[in-house]
């Protein structure tokens, strides 16, 4: 568990950010978590994490729920006798996986998700998904990706899990037009704001991705164009890029001024004319400029200090800094994606501290040390840190909340101002 | 394998993890992967902990594990010893870690550390949450007495009958249900006996303190699932009696209170009188009648059930239609009080099993856990939670026992409370048919969605679909009835209906049964 191992600047020199790496007890969630909000967005689709009592216990956990309605997630808990080899567990995970779909004929897309446990007992989950998909299909599509800690740290498991589907993705027909793919996760509300704003500027063919049902997934081939709507998405990109389709650059659809850009590039792609660009975005840019103005007294020149969490750190941290007039102490994130991040961190304030990876205690150390007015951070160090006196906002909510947009990006400040301005009513 | 959606009991580190969390000066150092943290949520957000767990995680990732993780495993235990300056440092797998094979005990000891190194061997593919919490409190006892344990066999002198009596209690862990305020309320009970409490552990012990078990005259076990391991050990070890009685309900506390006056040589009427309950009192009184017979569901871990059950039968005059646990353990003991209740006992991890019986059985309250509740809103039947696992709410803000004479009287509060209240009941009969007192308003406690005639909940009417149809008139006949007590009559006739192969319910048939049923 060495500590931080080199500060090194990034390519671009000075006025670029200083990152380093440091390993250690890293405070994050693996990727099973994503299935939280996977499984709310494809709706048609089920996952079956494939592990340990500790899966299943993190997942109830991690999404705070008692079961309302039966979920479209479990876990098949391996147990001793698997792992003894008495029972075959290629046997047993097809006697559950039909055992599931008798009970849901509604499931049509159903992915194995892989865990540390069957990763490290290597459990073959791609030929198992062949295998049952041979004898569920079609009526059921059968996929598998690997959530593992070992693998994936938090929103990874949504990079995998959509790279999983990118070759099932359909083709384009020889001679068809230009299309546009948003890649990642994104609220309805947020994605049917994002379609109207595209048609306004003339760009009719726009789908979305991950879709809302398994049968409705995009078309992508060499002449698709796609905008990443979250920067943890990687493998996904690659996997595209494959397919022929080519990645548009931008900022992150974060704050005004991060989705006008995200906006523009698509823009400039379609060669839309300026005014006509104008025109599509200026009504909901002014509105969230006039919206954002509200919070900028509570959060200009208050000092924040970022924990990693969801790869969403640079971005929100550059939205922070930019549009709000806040000063970055630290910003600490999982995993930095430089080339999709690029446009981002040409956005920091020159010498911005960016720390890729995590060694717990030490950065807590750092944290208390620098005394910042604004901590953001996962459940497990919110309230310690509280108690030492810090004012924290919990990095989750910014992952389940529709942050992203025009129209979003007063209600994202606000989810920073809030526990400042809680800080100032409480007396007792 | 074993499918599962949602389980009572996490993997047997977050056990480990409840003890550790709930003592001093220890640390344990759990060999895991990224993610693994999440376990510390449960404590700092459900508890609402204001520290974090004394829990240092390796954090392996993919790359570690064709290379060192037996020396990843080394840095982190020499790192946290240093950082944290422990008294003792427990060491363990999670159940990943486990496959791996790593040994963190043999690792940890060849460290040569200045402290004890407790290595922990949880099983996770086998066990669960509260084996492991009594599992690891049995090996940090044990690890921290040993050196002063008598020779085996050898009987514990009397006691100096001038000196005070002394006693440890057992069982109270971080994350537990109550166990914070169920333990002032013992120690309460312990000081108005003039008996030293010597260790209170695991919650708020450090090792140090564990190392003078041993000089307690006998102990004092809150909860078995957690300290029964520990505290048997501590019995053949040192000699030690053992309080069985475990107080929560009246009758429980004031058995524990004669038992722990024996054991100490003292007066049991300080604590006796010192404590009037008004719980016994609202039992008798006459508003209470109505809750004679009402029919009552119980799960939870085995001792909360075990007791809820005699409580709701003997205190309150409720009658127990099932029991049942999801601890495999304690499998026994709860079925020998399902027995006593002349119910079959219901031993099942299963959630989805527990609310088949629930609906099946159609009990008018449900005592149980968060996922019990949850169970019973669905099937819009009252609920109250007796036991873990717990959410944030089963951590109030105000002083809420379950044991001693207070916890018997929030628990009168905490179950009848859900329940339509005695003159509620009354004046909804009076005034039946009323236009404010109408029997479709439902229960204000029940939300305006769960409850009442209208909407009766799916399984329900599943259940009652594959029975004989009723004539309209009988459907009129039974709308008469107050509706409290209409699913019963339902249900009744129903039962009566199918025994006796009436295809179609009459009026007759429905006073027929009427009669039947209240022979």
């Amino acid at each position: 568990m060495s500590a931080a191992a080199g500060i090194c600047a990034a390519p671009g020199g000075a006025s670029m950010p200083h990152i380093a790496t440091e390993r250690g007890q890293r405070e994050v969630f693996c990727g099973l978590t994503g299935i939280i909000w996977l499984h709310r967005k494809i709706q048609d689709a089920f996952f079956l994490i494939v592990g340990s009592r500790t899966c299943a216990h993190l997942m109830q956990s991690a999404a705070g729920v008692m079961i309302f309605a039966e979920p479209r997630f479990a876990t098949a808990i391996i147990e001793e006798r698997d792992l003894a080899g008495l029972a075959d567990a290629n046997a047993e995970l097809d006697r559950i996986v039909a055992q599931l779909l008798g009970r849901r004929p509604d499931i049509k897309l159903l992915f194995l998700v892989g865990s540390c446990p069957s990763e490290v007992i290597k459990l073959d989950l791609s030929r198992a998904a062949l295998r049952l998909a041979a004898r569920f299909s079609p009526a059921v599509r059968v996929l598998n990706y690997s959530g593992s800690g070992i693998e994936t740290t938090f929103t990874q498991g949504e990079d995998a899990c959509l790279a999983s589907l990118v070759p099932s993705l359909p083709g384009h027909a020889p001679g068809e037009a230009r299309n546009l793919l948003v890649v990642g996760s994104l609220a309805d509300v947020v994605e049917d704001q994002m379609r109207r704003l595209f048609n306004d500027m003339g760009i009719a063919d726009v789908q979305f991705f991950p879709p809302r049902r398994s049968t409705e997934l995009p078309r992508v081939g060499s002449e698709t164009r796609f905008l990443l709507a979250q920067p943890f998405l990687a493998d996904t990109a690659r996997s595209l890029e494959e397919r022929g389709a080519r990645y548009l650059h931008a900022p992150f659809p974060i704050g005004a001024e991060g989705t006008l850009q995200w906006l523009r590039s698509a823009a400039h792609a379609w060669q839309v004319p300026e005014p006509v660009f104008r025109g599509a975005t200026q009504a909901a840019y002014g509105r969230a400029q006039r919206s954002l103005a509200r919070y900028r007294g509570e959060l200009a020149g208050k000092r924040v200090f970022f924990f990693p969490d969801s790869q969403l750190e640079v971005p929100l941290a550059r939205f922070l800094s930019a549009e709000m007039g806040m000063e970055l102490l630290e910003v600490g994130t999982p995993f930095l994606h430089r080339a999709h991040l690029a446009a981002e961190l040409a956005l920091l304030p020159p010498g911005t501290t960016i720390i890729e990876g995590q060694h717990v205690d030490n950065q807590l150390d750092r944290c208390c040390a620098a005394r910042p007015d604004l901590v953001v951070c996962g459940l497990g160090l919110a309230n310690p840190l509280e108690a030492r006196g810090l004012t924290t906002k919990w990095s989750i909510e910014l992952v389940f909340t529709p942050i992203q947009g025009f129209d979003q990006a007063a209600d994202l400040a606000e989810l920073f101002a809030r526990p400042l301005i809680r800080r100032t009513r409480l007396v007792a | 394998m074993q499918l599962t959606v949602w389980t009572y009991e996490g993997p047997p580190h977050v056990g480990a993890m409840r003890i550790a969390t709930a003592m001093r000066d220890v640390h344990y150092v759990l060999h895991a992967p990224q993610g693994d943290t999440y376990a510390d949520l449960l404590f700092t957000m459900i508890e609402r902990l204001p520290r974090r767990p004394p829990v240092t995680y390796t954090t392996f990732q993919a790359r570690d594990l064709g290379g060192d993780t037996a020396g990843l495993f080394q840095r982190a235990a020499q790192e946290a010893y240093e950082r944290f300056k422990p008294q003792a440092l427990m060491v363990g797998s999670s159940c990943t870690a486990e496959l791996i094979q790593d040994d963190p005990g043999g690792l940890a000891r060849a460290l040569s550390l200045p402290i004890p190194v407790v290595p922990l061997e949880l099983p996770s593919y086998q066990k669960k949450e509260n084996w492991g919490a009594a599992e690891t409190f049995y090996r940090l006892v044990r690890a921290m007495a040993s050196p002063t344990a008598p020779t085996p066999g050898t009987k514990r002198p009397p006691r100096d009958p001038g000196s005070q009596a002394s006693c440890n209690i057992l069982g109270p862990t971080a994350l537990g249900f109550r166990h914070r305020d169920d333990l002032r309320a013992v120690k309460e009970i312990l000081t108005q006996l003039g008996i030293h409490i010597n260790v209170v552990a695991p919650l708020g012990a450090t090792p140090r303190d564990l190392a003078r078990l041993g000089e307690a005259d006998f102990n004092v076990l809150l909860y078995p699932e957690t300290g029964g391991t520990a505290a048997q050990w501590l019995g053949r070890t040192f000699d030690q009696p053992l309080v069985k009685a475990i107080p929560i309900g009246l009758s429980a506390t004031r058995e524990f209170i004669a038992e722990v006056a024996r054991l100490a040589g003292v007066d049991p009427a300080p604590a006796l009188d010192g404590a009037p309950s008004h719980s016994s009192w609202y039992s008798h009184s006459v508003d209470s009648t109505y809750l004679t017979g009402k029919r009552v569901f119980v799960f939870g871990d085995a001792t909360h059930a075990v007791a809820a059950a005699r409580i709701a039968s003997e205190e309150l005059g409720f009658t127990v239609v099932g029991l049942g646990t999801y601890s495999r353990e304690f499998a026994r003991e709860v079925r020998e009080a399902a027995q006593r209740h002349g119910v079959p006992a219901l031993i099942s991890d299963d959630y989805l099993e527990v609310e088949a019986k629930v609906a099946e059985l159609q009990p008018e309250l449900v005592l149980g856990t968060q996922m019990e509740r949850h169970i019973a809103k669905r099937l819009g039947v009252p609920c109250a939670v007796i036991s873990a696992p717990v959410h944030v709410q089963d951590f109030p803000a105000r002083y809420s026992p379950q044991m001693g004479f207070e916890g018997a009287n929030v628990l009168f509060d905490t179950w009848v409370h859900p329940l339509m209240m005695g003159l509620e009941e009354h004046l909804l009969t009076m005034f039946r048919g009323d236009f404010e007192f109408h029997d479709e308003a439902p229960a204000s406690h029940l939300g305006s969605t769960a409850g009442g005639a209208k909407a009766p909940p799916p399984a329900i009417a599943t259940a009652t679909a594959t029975v004989g149809g009723w004539t309209a008139e009988a459907e009129k006949e039974l709308g008469k009835i107050p509706f409290f007590v209409r699913g019963k009559a339902r249900r009744n006739t129903e039962r009566f209906a199918a025994e006796r192969s009436v295809a179609m319910i009459t009026v007759e048939t429905l006073y027929d049964a009427k009669a039947h049923f209240s022979r």
